[in-house]
């Protein structure tokens, strides 16, 4: 028989108990940042906090946050909280913008998040008798090994498909007869694609949990991913600075929010303007304290992710808090097809090319199951040719500096002067059309 | 013996080309000819018009993207073969076209034929050499 829980004591304990295992693990946690970790350490003397001030889990918000730029500021290593003997793995985020974000785990870092993503199968329906497809890149990127050691920590069989060859991946999902297919949404769907190519009929597959992560979908995509594949899908949450995948997880009752493994990781939502923490229930900035992680333990961590919390008892039995689908990032960062483009980026390559105006436009959409990326640009008089090859020859080059620079193809528009909304003060300048609901 | 032509770059949007004539029209610039290179996302509208550098101001005060560029008027024969004969010397002299379009002569039975080359100069001197007539910017200005 298998249990609807990995962990039922935890899952289902009531708040007070669940607060008493916070703050203990939080009194922990802020002793060993401040004996270990000196970045951290400066910040707190600098508002002269000491260990000792946290008596209550709601202390939380005298703590100082951690940003993006305090992990680049201490590339590689210098925020573990550990010697780096005790590390046995090192993941990194893609670092276009200059340095990688870095993280690293102990061995038993390693055996917390296995059971994090454990857990998260098993929130999402599954059990040790499903055979778990893993389309998660394998590599620096925390999804694909993440999910691997969770999925075997569960006892279930895992293909590690990694990503890429769909045409394979497809006559595999078949031929194993795999129940459980983890990847990113958008992946899923290229997978539909490929069983239609090849004549493979998902309803004859055996597939009937998808755990879809790593990206924003809105609910449009998961009905349509449902349909086309013919399975239950469910979202979740996780970040490499984090943990990786398993921050949070959708359980198969509810389509209205993530369950986070509060026990673990403690969120909050804050105004990111000001930093002052939200009620419960308001949208802001998802700002999370990893309780129990070892090597690279982070104190209220900015996210940068704009969610909501919320407590309303849900039907699965899980006292532990939701979140909502992530419905944007605060900052202007884009994800395309995976990769991390700024505008500033774009910016910087327009710059260097002669004769093209400070003014351009950045338009991201998603035409089928891949986001698009058009980068509009002024043609200005120096730019500006009789002949179609030379025009389009400068529309090509800036395409290739850009696939160089960013990693990312674009479609790059010529438009007429001034066509371009100016803009007072700081200009707008993504559109992005993909709609998230 | 070169021609000057406006070029304007155009959005591929309804009403662009009709924004850029009507400047034309409100400035008394009469056009002589014109074609519409186009792509996917943009075309190029070249023009010959009676006053090239008033009509170039006019419509970058307009908004815009306009140069001026150099091209060559050829009046050729309208009769069968006309254009071939011509073509052929420049072939023959390894000249390679860019682009050509053409209109006819309202006063006469001629066409002209307006060309730019890869190699402006090297073109001309090759027309001149084979006896094609070149038609002169102030002809083409107060046809």
């Amino acid at each position: 028989m298998d249990s609807q829980y990995w962990n039922d004591e935890i899952e289902t304990m009531p708040r007070a108990g669940l607060e008493s295992i916070q703050l203990i693990r939080l009194q922990k946690l802020v002793k060993r940042m401040y004996e270990r970790v000196l970045p951290y350490r400066e910040k707190m003397d600098a508002i002269g906090l000491r260990p000792e001030h946290i008596k209550s889990v709601g202390d939380l918000r005298l703590l100082p946050f951690t940003v993006k730029a305090d992990l680049r500021d201490n590339y590689p290593f210098g925020l573990f909280a550990t010697p780096m003997s005790e590390v046995v793995r090192i993941h990194a985020s893609s670092g276009t913008t200059g340095k990688p974000t870095v993280v690293g785990y102990t061995r038993k870092d390693i055996d917390l998040w296995a059971n994090i993503v454990a857990r998260s199968l098993v929130t999402a329906g599954a059990t040790k008798n499903d055979i778990v497809h893993n389309a998660y890149g394998y590599g620096l990127f925390t999804g694909g090994l993440g999910a691997h050691y969770g999925i075997e920590k569960l006892g279930a069989a895992v293909v590690p498909a990694s990503g890429g060859n769909s045409r394979r991946q497809v006559t595999l999902l078949r031929d194993f007869g795999s129940t459980v297919l983890l990847s990113t949404p958008s992946y899923a769907l290229n997978l539909a694609d490929a069983m239609e190519t090849v004549g493979i009929d998902p309803k004859k597959l055996s597939l009937r949990i998808g755990v879809f992560g790593a990206e924003p979908w809105s609910e449009n995509m998961r009905e349509e991913v449902e349909k086309k594949l013919n399975l239950k899908a469910t979202d979740i949450y996780g970040l490499s600075e984090i943990m990786g995948p398993g921050v949070a997880q959708e359980c198969q009752f509810s389509k209205r929010g993530m369950h986070i493994a509060e026990d673990h990781f403690l969120p909050e939502v804050i105004n990111p303007e000001t930093g002052e923490v939200l009620p419960e229930g308001e949208e802001g900035e998802l700002v999370f304290t990893t309780l129990t992680k070892e090597a690279f333990p982070l104190i209220r961590y900015r996210t940068r992710d704009i969610s909501r919390l919320y407590r309303e008892p849900c039907a699965c039995g899980r006292t532990l808090v939701r979140m909502a689908k992530v419905t944007g990032r605060t900052d202007d960062m884009l994800i395309i097809r995976g990769v991390n483009v700024f505008p500033s980026q774009v910016e910087h390559v327009l710059m260097g090319v002669e004769g093209v105006e400070p003014h351009y436009q950045i338009v991201v959409d998603r035409k089928g199951n891949l986001d698009t990326m058009t980068v509009e640009v002024e043609v200005s008089e120096q730019f500006f040719s009789d002949k179609v090859r030379r025009l389009e020859s400068l529309g090509a080059g800036i395409k290739k500096e850009i696939k160089d620079y960013l990693g990312v193809t674009v479609t790059v528009k010529l438009v007429e002067p001034k066509s371009i909304q100016r803009s007072e003060g700081k200009a707008a300048r993504v559109i992005d059309k993909r709609k998230l609901s | 013996m070169l021609v000057e032509q406006i070029a304007v770059f155009v959005e591929n949007k309804p009403g662009r080309l009709a924004a850029i004539t009507k400047i034309l029209a409100d400035n008394k610039i009469n056009i002589r000819a014109l074609s519409v290179a186009d792509t996917a996302d943009f075309g190029i509208l070249r023009l010959i018009v009676d006053n090239p550098q008033k009509a170039a101001k006019c419509l970058q005060d307009g908004g815009f993207t306009v140069v001026v560029t150099e091209v060559v008027a050829i009046e050729v024969e309208d009769r069968i073969g006309g254009l071939a004969t011509v073509l052929g010397h420049l072939a023959d002299a390894g000249v390679s076209v860019e682009y050509m379009y053409a209109f006819v002569n309202r006063s006469g039975e001629n066409a002209i034929i307006i060309s730019r080359f890869e190699h402006m100069d090297n073109a001309v001197k090759v027309l001149e050499g084979t006896g094609v007539k070149l038609v002169s910017k102030e002809q083409i200005y107060s046809m």
